[in-house]
């Protein structure tokens, strides 16, 4: 059996209940929302810390109660939704598979589909970490579940490994809850997660910051019983004679997220290789139409308000192909990562029949201090930003209008003023 | 005197210069709004922070609620508010706000809950 629906939407989390909410309120009676948890919210629900919520609510939240405020919007408006149902398959004429105990199989056609999966944590396997593969080794995320929703201690003493916003978050909560953090080991010379986080979650609690240094080796065998660190040179090889043992039955890995977009590739969305996430354009679309991406499907975000409003643009833009008001398409802007700039998103602009100003998102190859973002087309600067500081783990953008643009290529780079 | 600090107010993470005199602020540099100065008085004076933990639910769908102190604590009174918290245990359901621990370890904040929560 088919069903029909104007707009399903994968995944509510923080984008998919945004992106739900948006397309409702502007007029779209059969929206969709599929989710393979029991409970709406995704991982928003084990964030229990505050810090969410300043720049959509103007007023600081929990995890949960940022959600909660989308939830309740969600019942007040209706909005269909189906839990603990599994998508198996999205292919390109926009048909979804779904699967759950209750209904069994599922085909659903939809006219747009929002893809807002989220992201799933690397593993240790990713790392290549020699050593035997006892237990006690969690992904940090893994750890916030069992301490968070789950109610228990996943262990005594830890080290993490990764300093990204959620191993920063654990190394405050295992602390808290009476658990030991040896230190917190990152490779590279910077801290990867927010600043706010190393002063209120390493800095408060006496917790070590071990930069440029990583886990040459796991000990153990039932269960890992320690770790070798060591310093890492430029090229991050292990250097000889910093080797120090460190005694541990828990070791939490914060190394990085990558968008869960399996589904996305099966449908034929192109990929971007550096952020994980499909291609799109400044609506938010895949190369395939009416599929569109948003939050950290598309890329990792550092805030889940960003998260939100790149939902609700997605939405926006949905809604509007769902209407059939879309503007006619002139011609397409390739964006090309120069000097200093890892990503960009959108990939691409597509140049309708009217000027547009583009919100052009981007992160740093590393930490760079005063200087310009240029916006490059035919050999030509045509937009340039001064900027104090840019960062990898802070989310830049540029304002750039079409009118501006010439040719087919537009490369965006940093460099100093 | 003087000292570099980040503020924490928001996720921008202002880098600032404070030049302060005792517990006296005199001079912020570096902050992008008004929370930057209020952050940097409070630091020099009284460094305050929000708990956020977990408390022991009775009867209900899960065996933990996620809770907050409704209003920043002392930093230095954070381990005496968590063990009023380790030893709290409410009975479901639990409602988003509602109050679990009242003037937690006489800190002035009380413990509420931030998420609703329902029977078995």
């Amino acid at each position: 059996m088919i069903e029909k629906r104007s707009l399903v939407i994968i995944g509510a989390g923080p984008a998919g209940l945004a992106a739900a909410v948006k397309a409702k309120k502007a007029g779209i009676k059969d929206v969709l929302l599929i989710d393979r948890d029991i409970q709406l919210g995704g991982i928003l629900k084990q964030c229990i810390h505050n810090g969410f919520g300043l720049h959509v609510f103007k007023e600081e939240l929990t995890g949960p109660e940022f959600a909660l405020r989308y939830i309740r919007e969600i019942e007040e408006l209706k909005v269909e939704y189906k839990l603990n149902t599994m998508v198996i398959s999205v292919d390109k004429n926009k048909r979804i598979t779904t699967v759950n105990p209750d209904d069994g199989l599922i085909v659903y056609e939809a006219r747009s589909i929002i893809l807002a999966m989220g992201c799933r944590e690397r593993p240790r396997g990713a790392l290549r970490i020699p050593g035997t593969n006892p237990s006690g080794i969690f992904s940090a995320g893994t750890a916030q579940r069992f301490v968070n929703i789950e109610g228990m201690k996943p262990g005594k003493t830890a080290l993490i490994l990764g300093s990204g916003d959620i191993g920063l978050i654990m190394a405050r909560r295992l602390t808290l809850e009476g658990m030991k953090v040896r230190a917190v080991c990152e490779i590279m010379p910077h801290p990867g997660g927010l600043t706010r986080n190393i002063v209120q979650c390493l800095e408060d609690f006496n917790i070590p910051l071990k930069l440029s240094t990583t886990v040459i080796a796991i000990h153990g065998k039932r269960r890992i019983e320690g770790v070798t660190i060591a310093q890492v040179d430029d090229s991050f090889k292990p250097v000889k004679g910093t080797e120090k043992y460190i005694e541990c039955d828990m070791l939490l890995l914060s190394v990085g997220l990558i968008p869960e977009n399996e589904l996305a590739e099966e449908a034929g969305v192109e990929l971007d290789p550096v952020t994980g996430g499909a291609r799109v354009n400044q609506y938010l679309e895949t190369n395939i139409d009416g599929i569109y991406a948003c939050g950290n499907v598309l890329h990792v975000h550092d805030l889940v308000d960003y998260v939100a409003i790149e939902a609700e643009k997605a939405a926006k833009s949905a809604v509007r192909k769902i209407k059939g008001k879309t503007r006619k398409i002139k011609k397409r802007i390739e964006l090309i990562t120069g000097n200093g700039i890892r990503y960009t998103v959108p990939q691409f602009i597509d140049v309708t029949d009217k000027e547009e100003k583009i919100k052009i998102y981007f992160r740093s190859t590393s930490i760079m201090e005063s200087i310009k973002i240029n916006a490059i087309c035919k050999d030509e600067i045509i937009f340039s930003k001064k900027l104090k500081r840019v960062a990898p783990a802070e989310m830049e953008y540029i304002i750039i209008s079409t009118d501006d643009i010439r040719g087919r290529k537009m490369i965006i780079e940093a460099r100093a003023k | 005197m003087k000292k570099e600090m980040v503020c924490i107010s928001c996720p921008k993470g202002c880098r600032m210069t404070v030049e302060y005199e005792g517990d006296k602020v005199l001079e912020v540099l570096g902050n992008s709004c008004s929370k930057g100065w209020d952050y940097a008085v409070d630091e020099i004076t009284k460094p305050v922070r929000i708990v956020t933990s977990t408390v022991k639910v009775r009867g209900g769908k899960l065996t933990v609620v996620p809770v907050k102190t409704n209003k920043p604590v002392r930093r230095h009174l954070i381990f005496d508010v968590m063990n009023e918290i380790y030893k709290a245990e409410v009975k479901a359901p639990v409602k988003e706000g509602q109050v679990i621990i009242k003037n937690a370890a006489d800190s002035g904040a009380d413990i509420i809950a931030t998420l609703d929560l329902k029977k078995i």
